[in-house]
């Protein structure tokens, strides 16, 4: 390894040679590996940000002295695509740089033949079914539920008094009267850029996790059902989605169709929104001292459809690398990372949502947000993308979804045509 | 002259050149051929990026795919007019800036440094806070053109419309690269001898006809250089697109649909034809620049 | 260009030098503006001009990460070495192919450029294979190499252009006296074309410095990573969240050496064969 960092004399040196190693074939033998390890290292490639780094890293300390061995942490890149592509690359040369990763919801079908099965490391009943089904492939747990994610409404509340209406809307078509309403009222107050509702429309996974909600609760069906049948070109579909389509220009701004997560958390939180769909990391942020919203705002679950109200699950995953030098090692600190008190904890002090029903129903937890608890009843009926099915052609699916529903909200093709399209498309690939 | 080859410094000068040439031959092959070879081999398979399975060889089936399909027709036509369209602007302002940092004035040092500003700023960071300026209700752009000069009745959904979606990614594909097409031609001026203005001028041609018939003709090379490495670049456009629509409302590149295949699908194979298929689309430009403009000519007298 | 210019064309040349000057500065500076906004101003909307109470916590954060230190640290330390490796390889080869008669030149002009025209995602999943097998994962030494690929070709053309244009008397003086070919390229003609070897240089360290695919690709952690993926590894305090202060103060350090290179350089670039002819 170059470690001279002064003047590029010595450095120079030493690359012509390197180069040389290089063109021959022969570098492996220059001793450029790691250096002998006295106690065994773990690294760990997480998402974990901020916080929850922070509470993850103390836990990882315990853990340090409990089993003499050091824990590295790597963060990777920002970008989920970015992220998938690092991981793959670094499993297709088998490389033993890192034991625990963690993986996105919708990772375990396309990563699971590079994973070590879990199964025996915790017990499955702990956890939620949906979360827990979603990580397993071919009978084998791929990955263990880390922290869970599900779509919400969130509402101005101080809106919503002064324009008479009592609580946030039941239905989808509720949210579209109370929206226009709203906003015709703060636009004839002098506020040009109000807009009623934002969410996420910009042509990416995003979008996918909006549309399925739209679609499953008009009963049209998750893109593919657990049985492989494929269901996007459905009445509850076309229904949904000409809905969406409607909102552009009349509630929703027309850009919101390149509005991933943040985009729409600076309208809403700037003030210019009157509801949002997001995450639930968007109410810390907007509960911070420096809100324009604080205080003003309140979060609900999803309208109903004809069917019923759903949210997309989303949130991670830890699992073992198959290459891992320390499988055992590895296996033992994803266990100690999903117990109950270290789920509690990151929940507590991090506001994080527990992948077991077991910390749900804690006093102390409501102190943290008053809707923690309401949260179980999301997660028990939220619905999973069909990451498992599809398997490793998961991505391609949701790119074929989201941009068909992006050209539909945009203007640029009607659902009929363009579902019966996408319809097509993924049959070929799911069969 | 040098051109007799049977003189004995020509033959030694030819026998030299394979020397000279070496270091350049063997760092770029020996970085640069297998995984040119490996692309192009993969693109006659079908592969997924970590599957455990060896490639299965399928023919021309990509090929035949790819040619099929309307997307990619659709981002070839997008990634050439991306490309005519922002390389003739970098090309002409690039060319003014170069002509202007070359005029003597005060603080042109300082003036140097600014028109690279753009050039120097990581591209990760400029493309999203190009994004961000974009945003139609709280970009800056909107702002400006909207409220503070009036020069728009209404907010402009800038990236999400067709035409528009177009028309930025451009204007900001410009400002990133003009620098660039800029300081080589700025180089390229320093090779011009002042005692041909100075005669010209004596001659008592005008500016801008010293500039038809001294500066343009003598820049061709430097020109050359500037747009055969701009289009290479402007043909893989992709990080500008990709952070600021996506590759929707009709700015889908060659190289965002290929990101699409390659890396968000981990189709290999697919993935590998079409980026194939860009490299010969950068070959006919090439072909073309070469041929137009006639600048490798073996004798120069 | 030192004729008396009437004041009209004196006063277009100045709108337009001004009109190019906010083209490219007012985003930079809105960078820079951005980088210095407090939570607040940053959701505001309308946007502001000017922060209203400017703080340089963004730049205080950046700078207490020691991966962001060390970071640029390693951007120097490759887009220098890369730099200087092209330049020493590219000169060469471009006076070969510049100065030089020989059979298959125009060919290995185009070989060289044809190095550079597949699509950097393309082989980036094969230079990573042999980036591991190689053992030069997470090392400066990978970067280096693989910039080659994309700087190397720039170098030789853009050389071999500047080299084909110095005029041909210059060198045969050296021959006549009994210099060889080598002696004539180091005493003569690399001197001669400061400009472009400086030109050159600049637009490649720049390009090295900034690029983000590789470096991603072939780094882990602080003994290699470069600035760019360290910027775009910047996360908010919760999930999604973009901290865009930090962002665009990194962004702005990471832009710092490159302009203070170019004001250093820039005498460099008109100081050729017009030296004695212009003032500098």
């Amino acid at each position: 390894m170059i470690r001279s960092n002064s003047g590029s004399g010595p450095f120079c040196g030493g690359m012509f040679w390197r180069g040389v190693v290089l063109v021959f074939g022969l570098a492996a033998a220059t001793g450029c590996g790691r250096e002998e390890e006295t106690e065994p290292v773990l690294r760990f490639m997480t998402d974990s940000v901020g916080r929850q780094l922070e509470i993850t890293r103390e836990m990882a300390a315990e853990f340090e002295e409990e089993h003499g061995v050091r824990v590295e942490f790597r963060i990777g890149p920002e970008s989920a695509t970015e992220r998938l592509s690092q991981y793959l690359r670094s499993f297709s040369a088998r490389s033993s740089d890192l034991d625990v990763y963690q993986i996105d919801v919708i990772w375990p079908g396309i990563l699971a033949q590079h994973l070590e099965d879990l199964s025996g490391a915790v017990e499955a009943e702990d956890f939620f079914t949906p979360m827990i089904e979603n990580n397993v492939v071919d009978g084998r747990l791929v990955a263990v539920p880390f922290y869970a994610d599900a779509g919400l409404l969130y509402y101005r509340t101080d809106l919503l008094e002064k324009y008479g209406f009592d609580g946030p809307p039941g239905t989808w078509d509720e949210l579209t009267e109370m929206a226009l309403a709203i906003q015709q009222g703060e636009r004839e107050e002098g506020n040009s850029s109000f807009w009623g509702y934002v969410f996420q429309g910009a042509a990416y996974e995003g979008l996918t996790c909006n549309a399925l909600e739209w679609q499953a609760a008009e009963g049209g069906g998750a893109i593919v059902s657990s049985a492989g049948e494929v269901e996007v070109n459905t009445d509850g579909a076309r229904r949904a989605f000409a809905r969406a389509a409607a909102w552009l220009g009349q509630i929703s701004p027309r850009g919101v169709t390149t509005y991933q997560e943040e985009e729409a958390r600076t309208v809403f939180q700037s003030g210019n929104a009157a509801f949002m769909r997001n995450w639930p990391y968007a109410y810390q942020l907007g509960e911070a001292e420096d809100s324009p919203i604080r205080g003003l705002f309140s979060v609900a679950r999803l309208p109903d459809g004809e069917a019923k109200s759903v949210s997309t699950l989303g949130g991670w995953g830890l699992a073992v690398s198959s290459y891992s030098r320390h499988p055992e090692l590895a296996r033992e600190f994803v266990a100690f990372l999903s117990t109950r008190a270290a789920q509690r904890e990151r929940a507590v002090r991090g506001g994080y949502f527990a992948t077991r029903p077991d910390v749900y129903g804690d006093t102390e937890l409501e102190e943290v947000l008053p809707w923690y608890d309401e949260m179980q009843e999301v997660f028990e009926n939220a619905v999973a993308r069909p990451s498992s099915v599809t398997g490793r052609r998961y991505n391609e699916v949701s790119g074929i979804y989201y941009q068909a529903v992006h050209r539909i909200i945009s203007g640029q093709a009607e659902p009929e045509a363009e579902l019966s399209d996408a319809q097509q498309r993924i049959e070929r690939i799911v069969r | 002259m040098g051109g007799q080859t049977g003189s004995p410094l020509a033959r030694k000068q030819a026998r030299l050149a394979w020397v000279f040439m070496a270091p350049t031959l063997v760092l770029l092959a020996a970085v640069g051929f297998w995984p040119l070879v490996q692309t192009v081999y993969l693109s006659f398979t079908e592969t997924f990026t970590g599957s455990p399975e060896p490639p299965a060889w399928v023919g021309l089936a990509n090929y035949t795919e790819l040619l099929g399909e309307r997307q990619f027709w659709r981002a070839m036509r997008n990634t050439v007019v991306f490309t005519v369209v922002s390389v003739s602007l970098e090309f002409v302002l690039g060319l003014c800036f170069a002509l202007l940092v070359h005029t003597h004035f005060k603080g042109r040092g300082l003036m140097r440094a600014a028109m690279l500003i753009p050039w120097a700023l990581p591209t990760v960071v400029a493309a999203r806070m190009w994004g961000w300026m974009f945003n139609d209700v709280f970009g800056v752009v909107n702002d400006l053109l909207v409220g503070k000069l009036g020069i728009l009745p209404e907010p402009v959904a800038w990236t999400a419309t067709p035409g528009f979606a177009m028309a930025s990614v451009i204007l900001v594909d410009v400002w990133k690269t003009t620098p660039f097409v800029a300081l080589l031609l700025l180089a390229g001026l320093q090779l011009i001898s002042g005692e041909l203005y100075e005669a010209a001028e004596v001659d008592g041609a005008s500016a801008w006809q010293r500039f038809l018939t001294i500066t343009l003709p003598l820049l061709k090379p430097a020109i050359l250089v500037a747009l055969i490495f701009r289009t290479l670049d402007a043909l893989r456009v992709f990080d500008v697109i990709w952070v600021m629509t996506r590759g929707q409302a009709g700015t889908e590149s060659a190289a965002t649909y290929t990101y699409r295949s390659l890396i968000e699908y981990n189709r290999l194979g697919y993935g590998s034809a079409l980026s194939v298929a860009i490299f010969f689309l950068i070959a006919l430009f090439v072909i073309f620049y070469v041929y137009a403009l006639r600048v490798d000519e073996e004798d120069r007298t | 260009m030192r004729t008396r210019h009437s004041p009209a064309v004196r006063v277009a040349f100045y709108v337009f030098l001004l009109v190019a000057l906010v083209y490219t500065v007012f985003p930079f500076y809105w960078a820079v503006n951005t980088s210095l906004m407090s939570r607040g101003d940053l959701m505001s909307v309308p946007p502001v001009y000017f922060p209203t109470e400017p703080t340089v916590e963004s730049y205080r954060n950046v700078m207490e990460s020691r991966l962001f230190l060390l970071a640029l640290r390693n951007s120097a330390i490759v887009a220098g070495g890369a730099t200087l490796l092209a330049l020493a390889a590219g000169s060469l080869a471009a006076c070969a192919l510049g100065r030089f008669r020989f059979r298959g030149r125009r060919w290995m002009l185009y070989l060289v450029l044809s190095m550079t025209m597949f699509p950097q995602i393309a082989i980036v999943g094969s230079l990573y294979s042999m980036v591991v097998r190689a053992g030069l994962y997470n090392t400066h030494l990978a970067l280096i190499l693989t910039y080659l690929l994309t700087i190397l070709p720039f170098t030789v053309w853009v050389l071999s252009n500047f080299f084909k244009t110095l005029p041909k008397e210059l060198e045969e003086s050296a021959y006549v006296d009994g210099a060889s070919p080598f002696q004539a390229f180091w005493r003569i003609l690399l001197p001669l074309s400061a400009p472009g070897l400086v030109t050159t240089g600049l637009l490649a360290f720049i390009t090295s410095w900034n690029e983000y695919l590789f470096a991603l690709s072939f780094t882990q952690d602080e003994a290699a990573r470069t600035v760019p993926v360290v910027v775009a590894e910047f996360r908010g305090i919760t999930e999604f969240e973009i901290p865009w202060g930090e962002i665009m103060a990194g962004g702005v350090i990471a832009t710092g050496p490159l302009i203070l290179l170019v004001i250093l350089f820039q005498r460099r670039i008109v100081s050729g064969l017009t030296a004695g002819a212009v003032k500098g």
